[in-house]
C-alpha cells in the first residue's frame, strides 16, 4: 500500500517538472513546427547554471529564475542568429537544434565536469508534511504545487492576454495572423525565450531530486517529446494530461517493469501516434 | 574520363593497406567504409525518400545484438549473418509500418521513439542483452577460409561489402523504382494520381534502407567484436544523419565523404582536440546554416562557379 503512495507522489513530481518543461517545447512546436531538439540541454544547462550561482552565494529560488533567464537569453541568441536564418526548411532547423545540444553537453561536461551535482533542497522545503495521515516529502509536494500555478499562469496567459490571443493565432494560421498584422516573427522570439526560460527553471526545480549530471538532457528530451505527442502539440492541457500520464508510466513502470520500463513508456506514445496521430488534444491539421 | 577516374580510386581503394602506413590507419579507413554503408542506408530515406529517420541507429544496433546472439549461441557464421539480418528486416517491416503513419517531422517524431524503444531494451533488458555491460564475441568470422583477425584482412572484406553496398545504390538511382522513389519525395500527391502506390514505394525504400544499416551493423559487430547500448543511442542516429547531410543527401559520393569526415573528426581530432563532440556539433551546425545542400554538392557548385568566373577572364586574356 504504502510503496504505491510513494510511487504515485514520485509519479506526481515528476508529471509536475515535465510539464514544466514540455509545455515549452510545445508551444515551440505548435508556432514555430520546430521539435527543438536542444529543449532537454536547456532543462540541463539550467541546473548546472543553478548550482554556480549557489555556490556563488544566491538562494536558490533566485539562482532558479536567473538559472532560467540566462538560459533564456541563450535560446533568444539561438533563435535570432541561427533558427531565423533556417525558417522554413524545418528539417534544417531539427538538424541545427540536434547540432548545438551536442555543443552544450560538450560545454558542459568542460565546466562542470562529468560528477553528478546535486542541488540542495531549499531550507523550508525539506523534510515531511502529513497529509490525510500519511508522510510526503515536502518539497516533492512544493513542486506540483508550482506546476499546478504555473499551469494556471501559462493558461491565463495564453487565453486571457492579448499576447496570448495572438499566439494562439500564430498557431492556428501563422500566414492569416501575419496578414491581420501580427508580428509573427517576434512572437517565435518571445515564445523560444518563453519555452526555454521554463525548461531551465524546471532544470533548477529538478535539481534536488535528480542532480545535475552528463546524460540529464538526452534523457529529459524524449520524455518531452513522449509527452507532446500524447498531448498533441500546442496544446496547454495535452501537455498537462501528457506530463502526468508520463510520470505516471514512468515510475510505474520502472517498479512494475525494470526491464522493460523504456517500453512501457513508448508503447501508449506509438499507440496514440497511429490511432491518432496529432495527439490526444491535438486538434487535425489540414 | 569517368572511367579513369572510377578505377583510379578503386586501385586506391583496393591499396589502402599497402600505402596508409600503420595498423591504426587501417583500421580508420575500415571504419569509414561500414559507417559509408550505414550512412548509403540512411541516405535511401533522408536523401531519395524524404523522409529523415532519426531511429536508424536502432536498427544498426538490432543487426549487431542478434548476431552477437547467435554467434554465442554457438552458431556459424553463415547463419549468423543471414539471422541477423532477416531480424533486422524483420524489425525494419515493424518500423516501416509505424513510422509510415507520418511524414514530414511526424516520421522524424516516431522514428526518435522507435529508436528510443530500442535504446531502452538494449540497456535495461539485461537478460537479453546483458545491459550497459554490452555484448561481447569470440572473434571475427573467417568466410571461405580467409581469416578476418588482421586489419588489413577485414579492411579488404569491408571494401566488398561496401562496393557491393555502392554498386547496388548505382542501381537503386538508376532504376525507374529509383525515379519513382524521388517522384514520392517531390511530388506525393502527382505520383498517387499517376497509379504510383506512394505507401508502398516507402514501405521497399525503407526496407532497402533497413538492410544496408543492418549489414553495416553486423561489420561493426565483427570490427569492435562487442557492442552496447551507446550504439543505438539517439547520438548514434544523429551521427549517421549527420554524415548524410554532411556529404550531401540523394547523392552517391555525400553519404562516403560525410562517413569519411565524422569519423576522421572522430578518431583523429580526437588525439589533438578533448572537444571534439563539440566539434562534431559545430560542424553540423555550420554546415545546416552554411552550406544545407551538403559538402560534396555544395563544393561542386563552388567550383563550377569559381571556374565559370574565370573562363571568360582567361578568353580575354588569350
Amino acid at each position: 500500500m504504502n510503496l504505491w503512495v510513494v510511487l504515485a507522489v514520485n509519479s506526481i513530481t515528476l508529471g509536475g517538472l515535465l510539464f514544466l518543461l514540455s509545455a515549452g517545447f510545445s508551444l515551440i512546436f505548435g508556432l514555430m513546427k520546430i521539435p527543438n531538439l536542444t529543449h532537454g540541454s536547456f532543462f540541463m544547462l539550467g541546473a548546472y547554471l543553478a548550482t554556480s550561482l549557489i555556490a556563488h552565494g544566491f538562494d536558490f529560488w533566485t539562482a532558479a529564475i536567473l538559472g532560467g533567464l540566462l538560459v533564456a537569453a541563450l535560446g533568444g541568441v539561438v533563435e535570432r542568429l541561427i533558427l531565423r536564418r533556417l525558417i522554413g526548411a524545418e528539417l534544417a532547423q531539427v538538424l541545427v537544434t540536434l547540432g548545438l545540444s551536442f555543443m552544450i553537453a560538450d560545454v558542459c561536461l568542460l565546466v562542470w565536469t562529468g560528477d553528478p551535482i546535486r542541488i540542495a533542497t531549499p531550507p523550508a522545503l525539506r523534510g515531511a508534511t502529513s497529509v490525510m495521515g500519511l508522510g510526503f516529502p515536502t518539497y516533492r509536494l512544493a513542486i506540483s504545487l508550482i506546476a499546478v500555478v504555473f499551469a494556471v499562469v501559462l493558461w491565463a496567459l495564453l487565453d486571457r492576454t492579448r499576447l496570448g490571443a495572438m499566439i494562439r493565432a500564430g498557431v492556428d494560421d501563422p500566414a492569416m495572423a501575419r496578414v491581420v498584422g501580427i508580428r509573427v516573427s517576434r512572437l517565435f522570439t518571445i515564445v523560444f525565450c518563453l519555452g526555454a526560460w521554463l525548461a531551465g527553471f524546471a532544470g533548477v526545480i529538478g535539481g534536488p531530486i535528480l542532480s545535475v549530471y552528463p546524460g540529464l538532457d538526452q534523457e529529459m528530451l524524449p520524455l518531452a517529446l513522449v509527452v507532446v505527442i500524447l498531448g498533441g502539440s500546442g496544446s496547454l492541457v495535452g501537455s498537462l494530461v501528457g506530463s502526468f500520464v508520463v510520470g505516471f508510466l514512468y515510475n510505474f513502470g520502472q517498479a512494475m517493469f525494470p526491464e522493460l520500463a523504456y517500453v512501457v513508456l513508448f508503447l501508449p506514445m506509438l499507440v496514440v501516434l497511429v490511432v491518432r496521430p496529432q495527439g490526444l488534444f491535438g486538434r487535425q491539421t489540414a | 574520363m569517368k572511367r579513369l577516374a572510377l578505377a583510379a580510386a578503386l586501385v586506391l581503394l583496393a591499396t589502402v593497406p599497402l600505402w596508409i602506413g600503420g595498423t591504426y590507419y587501417v583500421n580508420i579507413a575500415s571504419q569509414i567504409l561500414f559507417y559509408a554503408i550505414f550512412a548509403l542506408g540512411v541516405n535511401v530515406l533522408a536523401g531519395y525518400a524524404g523522409l529523415v529517420s532519426l531511429g536508424h541507429a536502432g536498427l544498426f544496433g538490432i543487426a549487431a545484438y542478434s548476431g552477437a546472439r547467435i554467434m554465442n549461441d554457438g552458431y556459424n557464421q553463415l547463419v549468423v549473418a543471414s539471422g541477423a539480418l532477416g531480424v533486422t528486416l524483420l524489425i525494419s517491416v515493424i518500423f516501416a509500418v509505424l513510422a509510415l503513419r507520418g511524414t514530414g517531422l511526424g516520421f522524424v517524431m516516431i522514428t526518435v521513439a522507435l529508436g528510443q524503444i530500442v535504446w531502452g531494451v538494449a540497456y535495461r533488458w539485461i537478460s537479453i542483452t546483458n545491459g550497459d555491460n554490452g555484448i561481447a564475441i569470440r572473434g571475427r568470422p573467417s568466410p571461405l577460409g580467409l581469416s578476418l583477425a588482421s586489419p588489413a584482412g577485414f579492411y579488404w572484406a569491408t571494401l566488398v561489402v561496401f562496393l557491393l553496398a555502392v554498386g547496388s545504390m548505382a542501381v537503386f538511382v538508376a532504376s525507374p523504382f529509383g525515379a519513382s522513389v524521388r517522384g514520392t519525395r517531390d511530388q506525393p500527391r502527382r505520383m498517387n494520381a499517376l497509379g504510383y502506390h506512394v505507401w508502398m514505394i516507402r514501405f521497399i525504400s525503407f526496407l532497402f534502407s533497413g538492410f544496408w544499416s543492418g549489414v553495416a551493423g553486423l561489420l561493426y559487430l565483427y570490427y569492435n567484436q562487442f557492442v552496447s547500448p551507446q550504439a543505438v543511442a539517439l547520438t548514434a542516429s544523429a551521427e549517421a544523419l549527420l554524415m548524410v547531410i554532411a556529404g550531401g543527401t540523394a547523392t552517391l559520393l555525400g553519404p562516403i565523404a560525410g562517413a569519411a569526415l565524422v569519423v576522421i573528426v572522430k578518431n583523429v581530432a580526437s588525439a589533438y582536440i578533448e572537444r571534439w563532440n563539440f566539434v562534431l556539433g559545430a560542424i553540423f551546425v555550420v554546415i545546416v546554416v552554411f552550406m544545407p545542400e551538403g559538402l560534396v554538392p555544395g563544393t561542386v557548385r563552388r567550383w563550377r562557379r569559381a571556374v565559370a568566373a574565370l573562363r571568360p577572364r582567361v578568353t580575354a586574356a588569350g
